[in-house]
């Protein structure tokens, strides 16, 4: 029976069935960061418990880090001294490798991941961190999972699944100049919602999607979750592969033609099933933007602030009215009249060392709008090296860009990088949640070009118009 | 784990949809290595001002709802996230059962894991029953027959639940003590693989 990219990767994985639906799955790949583990490891101690496969489990810390240089010797946030600390224990206590926060190779989990070799197609990868789904970029099924899966995995190397339904999201034909991979998810997540793929397992596909590079492929499975879906994954093709070749933790030489033999398998059959199908066209994705604290209250450059008294569904006239209450936004503003007091650049949605380079062709030889914040935060040490190695650190740095150190930084605020109440940020990440990056503060999520743009001018701008 | 079989209280309502993990519980409060106590934080920023003084206009807070078990809410409640904490600060707010016409899928997940109940109904119903809890009434959920109830009125509703999850959550079981009985087939599995992605084995 022909079989879809997913169907293959969770058939290649079940254990056993348990009944009722439920499948015991094997699990690859398991990556642990701070926040998320500690009470995982807890009821490891409590019930007399050790770890399967330290082996197979890859701990980083990414969250809660301060990306100050000064601030990383020593973490002035007691609590989050305390939860980094805990993970560099739990880590030697139960023989886990574990790039602490002086080791270069730290960064954001799920960018460290593919960039070491350790994410591959055909496997089964789980975080507690509902942005594993990025992994899937690799033909991979990899997804996030609560606390209490993470002891599971910890102490079984499986997990009790209930098997999703597949649906297939194309983009055909070709993305315009300057419109990214971030515009297209974004797009994606316009048209179908944030509970568009609740229940699903999305499939990437269309030639707009093999077109972009691993990264940008990254950044689109990254946002999966965002349209509700716990995975999203893309077909292996030669990008793949090349990407894969050398890393440190790929197959060896010994073992790398068997390995790729393999992952060319993991494609989808010409006439497997999908249980939803959903078409875009590429050349009609503008670079996009969102106006309000749901990443499905999107439009795009050329648009405006929509008004809730159009709505006819009452239920949601309701939350936009509430969404443009908060962002502090009329009805019908034109996007590119909105002002920015800050701006993000990173994140594991656009942390990477591609979206740096795109990011400072915008930048290069301008300067920040005065009295307007920025940042770059590089989503890993090694990404942070090599783009200094390609001098864009002086880029930003001379535009009046801080240059930081990897972590989650203001993606999610839970160190010290944060808005201020009411500051409205232009940010590379994927959430743009009441109060994610910062009590009160406001999002407004685009592709890394844009944030440069928006930088430069201290409002949202097309790109285009700067390039 | 705690059992869960039928259940008694007043239940709360929460209306708002697409309730994201970060508005159960803020990030600040995420830097805790325990389980215990994150109902200080349950949806801080909307009971909260800038101050961090009490400023809460949640129905839910309003006297009449103290002690609720039961929370109805809107949409797509719990996206976001994978955060356990936020099923973690429900718990220990006491709220044990929530009923919603959609539930995001990782936070559906974390509530079994903790005897959480979340009830997945059709919206009209959902709606009914957030009228209900808007005007003040106990509400009856009982596990073994699927049913939720109104007191004082004729409103009784089925709802569908795995029979995995079902069986755990009546007997308060182990997730982890039943997969260990799997270990010959773990360790099966392992041994095939290991012939069948040798480059997975191979130590570093
Ligand atoms: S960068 Fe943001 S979304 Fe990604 S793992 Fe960190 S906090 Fe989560």
């Amino acid at each position: 029976m022909a079989k879809t990219l997913f169907d293959k990767v969770w058939d290649s994985h079940v254990v056993t069935s348990l009944g009722d639906g439920v499948d015991l799955l094997y699990i690859d790949k398991h990556l642990v960061h701070e926040v998320t583990s500690p009470q995982a490891f807890s009821g490891l101690r409590e019930n007399g418990r050790g770890v399967r496969r330290a082996d197979a489990t890859l701990a980083v810390c990414d969250h809660a880090v301060p990306t100050r240089r000064q601030g990383r010797a020593h973490i002035a946030d007691e609590q989050a001294r305390l939860q980094v600390a805990a993970l560099a224990q739990n880590c030697r206590d139960f023989s886990i490798t574990h790039f602490g926060i002086d080791d270069v190779r730290q960064g954001i989990v799920h960018v460290i991941g593919p960039e070491q070799g350790l994410t591959q197609p055909g496997m089964t990868i789980v975080c507690g961190d509902s942005h594993t789904s990025t992994h899937g970029a690799f033909g991979a099924l990899a997804f996030g999972i609560g606390t209490s899966e993470v002891e599971h995995v910890l102490s079984t190397q499986t997990l009790r699944q209930k098997r999703p339904q597949s649906m297939r999201i194309s983009v055909n034909g070709r993305l315009a100049e300057h419109v990214t991979a971030k515009d297209m998810i974004l797009a994606i997540i316009g048209t179908i919602g944030t509970a568009g793929g609740t229940g699903y397992v999305i499939e990437y596909s269309g030639d707009a999607v093999h077109a972009l590079s691993m990264s940008g492929r990254m950044s689109m499975c990254n946002m999966s979750i965002e349209a509700g879906a716990r995975a999203g994954l893309i077909a292996v093709d030669d990008a793949t592969i090349q990407w894969l070749k050398g890393r440190p933790l790929a197959p060896s030489k010994e073992h790398w033609q068997q390995a790729v033999h393999h992952w060319q398998s993991y494609v989808s059959d010409d006439d497997a099933h999908f249980h939803k199908e959903v078409t875009l066209q590429a050349e009609r994705i503008e670079p996009q933007v969102t106006w309000g604290t749901s990443p499905q209250d999107v439009t795009h450059v050329g648009g405006f602030v929509p008004d809730p008294k159009q709505e006819e569904d009452p239920a949601r006239r309701q939350s936009m009215e509430q969404a443009l209450t908060y962002m502090g936004l009329l009805p019908k503003t034109k996007i590119v009249d909105i002002a920015i007091d800050h701006v993000f650049i990173g994140s594991c949605t656009n942390g990477r060392l591609e979206d740096l380079r795109a990011a400072s062709t915008v930048i290069k030889g301008r300067k920040v709008k005065d009295g307007l914040k920025a940042m770059v935060v590089p989503g890993s040490g090694l990404v942070k090296q090599e783009a200094e190695r390609e001098g864009l650190d002086q880029i930003f740095k001379e535009a009046g860009f801080e240059w930081r150190e990897a972590g989650c930084s203001m993606c999610l605020a839970m160190n010290d990088d944060r808005l201020n109440p009411r500051e409205r940020c232009a940010s590379t990440s994927n959430r743009n949640f009441e109060g994610r990056q910062g009590r009160f503060g406001r999002t407004h999520l685009l592709s890394p070009q844009m944030a440069a743009a928006a930088a430069v001018t201290g409002h949202i701008t097309d790109v285009r118009e700067l390039l | 784990m705690q059992k869960f079989t039928t259940l008694r209280s007043i239940a709360a309502p929460f209306a708002r949809d697409h309730v994201d993990t970060d508005m159960i519980i803020p990030k600040q409060f995420l830097t805790t290595v325990s389980r215990k106590g994150l109902g200080a934080g349950l949806f801080y920023d909307l009971r909260y001002d800038d101050k961090g003084a009490w400023n809460s206009s949640l129905l839910l807070d309003k006297k009449v709802y103290k002690g609720a078990a039961i929370l109805v809410v809107g949409d797509n409640f719990g996206c976001g996230s994978s955060r356990e904490h936020a099923p973690w600060a429900l718990l220990d707010a006491g709220y044990r059962c929530l009923i919603g016409a959609g539930f995001a899928d990782i936070f559906y997940n974390n509530c079994f894991k903790n005897g959480m109940l979340p009830i997945v109904l059709p919206k009209q119903q959902v709606g009914q029953l957030m009228q209900a809890a808007e005007a003040v009434a106990y509400m009856t959920v009982d596990l073994p027959q699927q049913t939720v109830s109104v007191e004082g009125t004729q409103q009784v509703f089925s709802f569908d639940i795995d029979e995995t999850r079902k069986r755990a959550l009546l007997e308060g079981l182990d997730d982890i003590a039943m997969t260990l009985k799997e270990e010959d087939s773990i360790r099966a599995f392992e041994e095939r693989d290991r012939t069948q992605r040798p480059w997975l084995w191979a130590s570093p």
